[in-house]
């Protein structure tokens, strides 16, 4: 049996959705103990959640700096502090971009394996999975020590009921508040929109869209959709797009259940990021292109027809099921 | 002041990975400079440019052939450079973080630190968190943009589709650079012929002190992931290939 400390991101007194999946990972192995780690002011608020969705506790985190957002260094002393306090065996969060930077920050100070970007994990072995050289192979590697550090990639893990006690203890953790570094700010920029790299649904655009207000068309058909909007690299280089909805190699590495690539080639680097998709469509007006080779389903067209066309269809089926997109 | 920048050597994005069994794969490919590290590099020699007269040290940890790589990092501009000799290929992260730390901390005294956010072949997202707690010094990742006035350090992070933070860091710390950061210059055919007379150390793992690695995590296997194949092809008119579409999606893949 192993205990896990799920890393539990919210927003706005709500458990993300993929901090739900998070539990269902820890939860594979029926052995594991799972314990749920928030900051304090949201567990009060998650915790009815949390329980249905497979916490056996909740451990509300408390420091002595009551705002602690602007710190990610206090509170990633605080959680390596509750490794030690409750006996964790592993830490678990999701490899978003916020994720991620804490997980690596918990790993570094407690000096343990830390593996981000998981797509398998066996517990009683020690053994997960995660691609290497950009989505060309699969990595199989073993973790030796703990506690381990581990981050899966959003969306593998479908979140599942599975109700449990989930107990509240509150941990008054005891980490000095460094000013070393601070988060002054949080900039929103112009283009709102949910972010791809946790989105169930994504359409992507690429140098074929032509422009930045033509972009306007994927937008159109992400909001009945209900999806996020991507780019390649060619559309971003070429200021149609904005670097952070880059999909790729150097951009962002997506697993949405719905990959609709329009415009867009099909280059290794693209595919680097998109690959894990579970289906994917491309919409090309080249019977050659290459993505046509190694995608779900293709439609062979022209974009500025074939996504009116499918924004229209869209509007009017009603209420197509809207993807839980909370980027 | 110095400025140290961690590059990688790693195989070309567009080259074609064939697992060899265990932790082997065919390296006879292309390699390159790992794609974030030109970003972190560019900053550094911009922050030398700007007057302020830094050093600029490439640093890497890897096998005898990863000094093409730092002569790429010298022919851009690097002062002089480092390389930490391993014997294999892969390194787990907590082993590199660590003989990147002893060879800098045996070099001078870093005035700043520059990665990339990643890695491209191990993905491993995680060594200037490492760097950060072994030379006690704030870290922020997958940088956009950069500005250091009288000893402050102001970085861009992008966390999410046009959403940033501002960070505010003491220096020395150490910055993980992302795509958009900057524009990384092509080193010219004289560059290169310059590169050639500046200095690449070379330190054997072994000098560095430290017992034979146990890794912290271990790879076992490489396992080729197949393209999916030729999708269903639609065409014809535009109406009825979304309808048809929307059909497949609802039907046969369950997605919607
Ligand atoms: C180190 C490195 C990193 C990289 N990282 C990334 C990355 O992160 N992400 C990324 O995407 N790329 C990346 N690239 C670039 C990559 O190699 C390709 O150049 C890029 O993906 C091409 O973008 P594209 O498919 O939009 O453009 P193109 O390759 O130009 O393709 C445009 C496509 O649109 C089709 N088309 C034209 N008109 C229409 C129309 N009216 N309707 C429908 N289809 C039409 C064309 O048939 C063509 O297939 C990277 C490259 C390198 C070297
Ligand atoms: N073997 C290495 N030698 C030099 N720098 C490295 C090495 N491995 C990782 N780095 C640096 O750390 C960054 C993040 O790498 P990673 O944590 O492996 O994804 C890279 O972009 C490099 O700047």
């Amino acid at each position: 049996m192993a205990r896990i400390g799920v890393l539990i991101e919210a927003r706005g007194g709500e458990v993300k959705k993929t901090a739900l999946g998070a539990l269902a990972a820890a939860r594979q192995d029926r052995e594991n103990e799972v314990y749920a780690l928030l900051f304090g002011d949201h567990a009060e608020a998650c915790k009815g959640v949390l329980r249905q969705y497979g916490a056996d506790r909740i451990v509300a985190i408390r420091t002595p700096e009551a705002d602690i957002s602007p710190f990610p260094d206090v509170q990633a002393g605080a959680l390596a502090a509750a490794i030690d306090r409750f006996q964790l065996d592993a830490i678990l969060g999701v490899s978003g971009q916020t994720g991620r930077d804490l997980l690596a920050r918990i790993a570094s100070i407690a000096g343990a394996p830390l593996v981000l970007d998981c797509m398998d994990i066996d517990f009683p072995s020690g053994i997960v999975k995660k691609s290497h050289f950009s989505g060309k192979t699969t990595a199989t590697l073993r973790l030796n020590g703990r506690p381990w550090i581990l981050g899966i990639r959003p969306n593998i893990f479908p979140e599942r009921i599975d109700p449990r006690q989930g107990d509240t203890v509150v941990y008054e953790a005891t980490v000095p508040t460094s000013k070393r570094l601070v988060i002054r700010e949080v900039k929103q920029g112009s283009s709102g929109g949910p972010d791809v790299s946790e989105a169930e649904i994504i359409i992507s655009g690429g140098r074929a869209v032509g422009s930045a207000e033509n972009f306007r068309i994927l937008k159109e058909c992400a909001s009945v959709l209900g999806a996020a909007v991507g780019a390649s690299r060619a559309a971003v280089d070429a200021g149609f797009a904005s670097h952070a909805m880059q999909v790729g190699q150097t951009g962002k590495t997506v697993s949405p259940r719905l990959y609709i690539a329009c415009g867009i080639s099909g280059s290794v680097q693209h595919f680097a990021g998109m690959k894990t998709a579970k289906v994917i469509v491309a919409v090309n007006n080249d019977p050659d292109a290459p993505i046509f080779q190694k995608c779900d389903y293709g439609l062979l067209g022209d974009l500025f027809e074939v996504v009116p066309a499918l924004t229209r269809a869209l509007g009017r089926a009603q209420a197509p099921r809207i993807g839980h997109n909370e980027g | 002041m110095k400025i140290y920048v961690c590059v990688k050597h790693v195989p070309d994005t567009a080259a074609n990975i064939r697992p060899l069994g265990g932790a082997a794969f065919d390296e006879t490919v292309k390699f390159i400079v790992n794609p974030y590290d030109e970003y972190a590099l560019e900053q550094a020699l911009r922050i030398r440019e700007s007057g302020s007269g830094a050093e600029v040290i490439a640093v890497t940890v890897g096998k005898e052939v990863a000094t093409s790589t730092l002569r790429t990092a010298l022919a851009m501009g690097a002062d002089r450079s480092i390389l930490v000799k391993t014997d294999a290929y892969f390194t787990d992260s907590v082993e590199t973080g660590r003989l990147l730390h002893s060879a800098v901390s045996r070099d001078g005294s870093p005035d700043l630190i520059l990665t990339g956010r990643q890695s491209v072949d191990t993905e491993g997202m995680q060594i200037p968190y490492r760097l950060g707690v072994l030379f006690d010094m704030p870290v922020a990742v997958n940088v956009v943009t950069f500005s250091m006035v009288e000893g402050r350090v102001t970085v861009e992070r992008e966390i999410e589709a046009d959403v940033r933070e501002v960070i505010e860091m003491t220096t020395p710390c150490v910055v993980g650079a992302a795509k958009g950061l900057n524009r990384p210059r092509c080193p010219t055919l004289p560059d290169m012929m310059k590169a050639k007379k500046k200095e690449i150390r070379v330190i054997p793992r072994a000098d560095l002190g430290f017992p034979p690695p146990i890794p912290t995590v271990e790879l076992l296997g490489l396992q080729a992931v197949p393209d999916r194949g030729r999708g269903t092809i639609l065409e014809g008119d535009p109406e009825k290939m979304v309808r048809e579409l929307l059909r497949l999606l609802r039907e046969e893949a369950r997605v919607l």
